[in-house]
This record gives C-alpha cells, structure tokens and sequence, in this order.
C-alpha cells in the first residue's frame, strides 16, 4: 500500500478496480444525462436541439441573450419572476429562521410547559405529505384574500419548512451544555441576553444548515407557487417554466436555458454549504 | 387558573402569573410565532377541509370514479415497488461510496446534483428526450436500427415507470447519502475480523453491514414512502396525469379536482389516504421521537 507502483501490481486489484469502474460509470452517466441534455440545449440552435444531436453542430450563446434581453413571448417578465423568486426565498429563509430558532430555544433551553406537545404537533405536519396540504391550503389562501399574493406562498412555505427547522435545531440545542445558561443567569444575565449572547453564536452552524434549507426549499417549489400564484408578474421562475409548455410549439431550447439559468444558483448555494448541510441536516434527518 | 393572591404586596417586580417564572414567560411568548403560523396554516385549513369533505356522497362518487380507482393503484405500485428499488439501489451505492478512492470521492460530489438542483427543470429536459418526435433517444433508435422508437409517454404503464425513474433519479442521492453515514458508523475493526476469517463479502453484508443498518434502512424506507405520497412534480410535470388520466397518483389527482373545480372531490380523495398516511406516521414519530 506505501508504494503504489509495479512492485504492488496485483491481478487482483485489477480486478476490484474495474468491478468498481462498473459501477461508477453507469452512475455517472445516470447523474449527468438529464442535465447534459438541458445545457445541451442552452447552447444549441434550435434546429440542432430538434435533431437529436449528441453536440450541436454551432454551438451558441445566442439562446441566453434571448432570456437575459427578454426577446420572447414567454420570457417577458423574467427579470421580474427572477426577482419574485429571490425575494420569496430570502423572506422564506428569514422568517423560518426566526419562528424556528425561536420556538427551538423555548422548547429546549427554557422548557416551557407544553413544550414537548408543540414539538409532536411539528413533527407531525413534516411528516404530512405537503401535496395533501396544498388542497385546503389553497382555499384557506383564498378565504385570508391572500391568493396573488406573495405572502401567500411565503407564509405557505414557512409553514412547511418550520416544523423540520424546529426539529433540527431543537436536537442541536439540545447539546449545548446546560451550564452555560447557568452560568450566564448567575452573571445577571435576562433571557433575552442569553439568547443574543449565548444562544445564537453557539447555534450558527446549525442556523446556517437551516437557513439554506429554507431558502432552497422556497426557490425550488413549484406545486404550492403554481396554486397561489397565476399573474404573470406576481409568478416564480418554476411556474413561469411550467407556462411554458401551454403552447404546443414550446421553444424548447429557451425553456431549457431558463431552467439552467435557474438551476445554477441552487447548486451554487448547496456546493457552497455543502459542509454545514451535509453535517447538519443528514445528522438531523434520520436519528439512527 | 385559581390564582393564588400573595400577601406580600413589597415584592419588587411581580411576575405577570404568579406561576410563570419571567423565562416561562419568554418561552411562550417566543413559542408564539410558531403556534401562530400552526394555527392559522395548518389547524385551520385541516379542519376547513375535513368539513368540506364530510358529505358521504363525496366518498359515493369517488368510488365511481375509474380515475380514483386508478390512481390509488398507481401510488400503491409506486410506493411499494419503487421505493423498495429506490432504497435497495440507495443500499448497494451507499456500499460502492463508502469505498476509499479519490475518483469515488469525485463521484460522489457530482452523484448529488440531482438532488441540489431543482427537480422542474431536469424534469422537463427528461420528458423531452421521451419525445417521440424530436427526444434524442428516438433519434438514437432511428440512427441505430432503422425503426421509429415508442411512443414513450403515451402507454400508461411506460409513463408510470419513467415517472417512477425520476422520482428515483431525484431523490437517490440525498437516501445514498443518508446510508452512506449509516454504513460509515459500523465499527471498522469488525470487518478487519471478517476478513481474517476469511469471510465472503455477502456473509460480511449478512452479519455485519445489515444488521447494524436495518433499523436504519426501515426507517428510511418508512419516511420516503410517506414523502414520496406527497410527490407532486415527477408525475405531473413528466406525464401531466396522462394519457387519459391513467397515471394519476393521489397528490396530482388532488389537484385536477381542484382545478375542475370539485374542492369537495379533492379532499374526500385526501381523506382516503389518511387510514395508510396516519399509521405510518404514528409509527415515524415513535420512532424519531424516542
């Protein structure tokens, strides 16, 4: 194992190794072909992307200067979805962050009576299936006069990502030592002090892990922002995808480079917190 | 509530109750937000809808609707085999992961994509490789033998199952990834001792690897049936329910009676689920919760 080289060389590792390849190439290219075959798409002219063609014959940028000019019929307002979809996430982001770090402290470091049973009620809607709440949440939206409007799916979303933010960052502040608190009431510290001082710099991977949690979560729905939301300047990037597909001669190519170019800030996002999310929320998402 | 009246009026700064503490005090008034949001999206319109849906002539006409019938039966085959293909494939990778080597490393950096991007896109780029027309795979059939290729989303049993790849195709990385942790967490000193006594590696998968994962693996299996009855876009966005609305599952069955207007129709067919949902869902949050 020191030295890798000739002297090692064994038929047998041969063996192993090519077995393992048999894997990891199937794999790789079960990963990749769905998303080859859309930026495939984003660079090729239409008729190359018609034609079946594994490589466009003239490759181009000419289809991502249509989306960002607004040249067509179904990309008029794509600045304006873009931005919808950003805003919506951010707020989703924040005000999940807000009710969950808040009701996690409540429930774990000042064990409010009653605690315990909130926590059951949160486990209990993550584990609803969110398509089954989409029905009366609709009509629910409707009876608030909230349909339209961005509040709607904001306030949608948070209700669906809450429960499994609370859940996560109750099991994390379950770990901070209770000492600490201790510590801080006896230096005179209030509640509010604790929580500022003690309690949200101790949390922030945690935090971090939720946050984009709840913000990939927004940005990426469809089903709830396509029920909620019908104006074509009120819609999400997603919705404005699916439009796309009314007519029966979609432009397929711009519809591809759209969901590419919203496909990158996710990833972006994910690759970016890849250590805080890998680490906070698989450790979070099934107890062993 | 009897509150109980203090003699001594001298105390300084009186707790709003005499039994909540001032941090009970912060406890509920920063439990409240979430309670807030309970209430009012969640309580509410469960208890709006089950009232909506509570006419038994809803269930009648559910039952004489072949499209019900039809759905229900797709999201059994759904669940029950492609969940069980999804974990059984997500426990063999987890294997192939696990090994130390750099390219697998890299492999696996790019094996979760699928799962970080997100799913309207990619499964719109898959229905139009199905495109009998104009989808690269038709064309790769011409090219190689000579003959048009199926009419891929147009036979309901073929649809259903691309459906089912998608879904798979989604949601395999991140249950990997789980199993992954599961499978790392066995002590490796067990399989050193296997090794030395010259075991195969499907008695070492037998003794060592399942027995320390099943628990694991079950759970797993449990939570992404649950999640996977809530799949709305692997259906929707790649078969539209179709052809002739033979590929509904119960989520997007959910929406077309909304969409035709039938909200009563729409939560009766929830209602039906929740004698499957609520079971497993108890049993989820024993298990989480212990």
């Amino acid at each position: 194992m020191k030295f890798p080289g000739v002297s090692e060389f064994s038929w047998r590792d041969v063996a192993t190794e090519a077995r393992l390849l048999l894997i990891g190439i199937p794999v790789f290219l079960w990963t990749m072909i769905p998303i080859y075959h859309m930026f495939l798409f984003a660079i090729s002219p239409k008729e190359d992307a018609f034609s079946g063609k594994l490589w466009p014959d003239h490759p181009t940028l000419h289809n991502f200067e249509i989306v960002f000019r607004q040249q067509h019929y179904f990309l008029r307002d794509f600045y304006v979805q873009f931005w919808n979809s950003l805003v919506i996430a951010a707020a989703v982001g924040a005000l999940t962050l807000f009710i969950a770090t808040a009701a996690a402290f409540s429930i774990s470091r000042l064990k409010v009576p009653g605690g315990r049973m909130v926590l059951n009620l949160a486990l209990f809607t993550y584990f609803i299936p969110a398509a089954f709440l989409a029905v009366p949440m609709y009509r629910t939206m409707g009876n608030y006069g909230l349909l339209n409007n961005h509040w709607a799916l904001i306030l949608a979303m948070v209700t669906i990502a809450s429960p499994y933010a609370i859940w996560v960052l109750k099991q994390a502040s379950d770990k901070l030592p209770v000492e600490l608190d201790e510590a801080a009431v006896m230096d005179g510290a209030t509640t509010l002090q604790i929580f500022r001082l003690v309690y949200l710099p101790l949390m922030m991977p945690s935090l971090v892990a939720i946050g984009t949690y709840a913000v990939l979560l927004a940005w990426n729905e469809y089903l709830y922002a396509f029920l909620l939301l019908s104006n074509d300047r009120e819609i999400t990037l997603p919705v404005a995808l699916g439009n796309f597909l009314a007519a029966d001669d979609s432009p397929w190519e711009l519809l591809m480079t759209t969901g590419f170019i919203y496909a990158l800030p996710p990833a972006a996002v994910y690759y970016a917190f890849r250590r805080y999310m890998v680490g906070g929320l698989t450790a979070g998402a099934v107890k062993s | 509530m009897a509150i109980t009246l203090s003699g001594d009026q001298s105390i300084p700064a009186p707790p709003l109750s005499p039994r909540l503490t001032p941090a009970q005090v912060w406890g509920i008034a920063l439990l409240a937000p979430y309670l807030l949001v309970f209430l009012a999206f969640v309580v509410y319109p469960v208890c709006y809808g089950l009232w909506l849906a509570r006419a038994p002539s809803n269930y009648v006409a559910l039952y004489n609707d072949p499209i019900f019938a039809r759905a229900a039966v797709n999201t059994l085959i759904f669940l029950v085999i492609g969940i069980n293909i999804k974990m059984l494939i997500a426990l063999f990778l987890s294997g192939f992961f696990a090994q130390q080597r750099t390219w697998i490393k890299w492999l696996s950096v790019i094996f979760i994509l699928p799962w970080a991007v997100p799913s309207i896109p990619t499964i719109l780029s898959v229905r139009f490789m199905l495109n009998p027309e104009w989808g690269v795979i038709n064309h790769l059939i011409f090219s190689f033998t000579g003959d048009d290729g199926p009419n891929w989303l147009n036979d309901p049993t073929v649809a259903l199952t691309m459906a089912i790849g998608v879904h798979i195709w989604k949601s395999l990385p991140f249950w990997t990834l789980i199993l992954i942790t599961g499978r790392l967490a066995i002590a490796h000193d067990l399989f050193e001792a296997a090794e030395v006594d010259g075991a195969s590696w499907w008695q070492k998968f037998r003794f060592i690897t399942w027995p320390s994962m099943q628990t694991l693996y079950i759970t797993c299996t449990l939570l992404s049936m649950i999640w996977t009855l809530g799949d709305f876009n692997s259906v929707y966005l790649l078969t539209g329910g179709g052809p002739a609305d033979l590929t509904h599952v119960l989520s997007t069955l959910g929406i077309r009676y909304l969409r035709l207007d039938q909200l009563s129709l729409a939560m009766a067919s929830i209602v039906c689920a929740m004698p499957f949902v609520l079971p497993l869902v108890y049993f989820m949050m024993k298990r989480l919760s212990r």
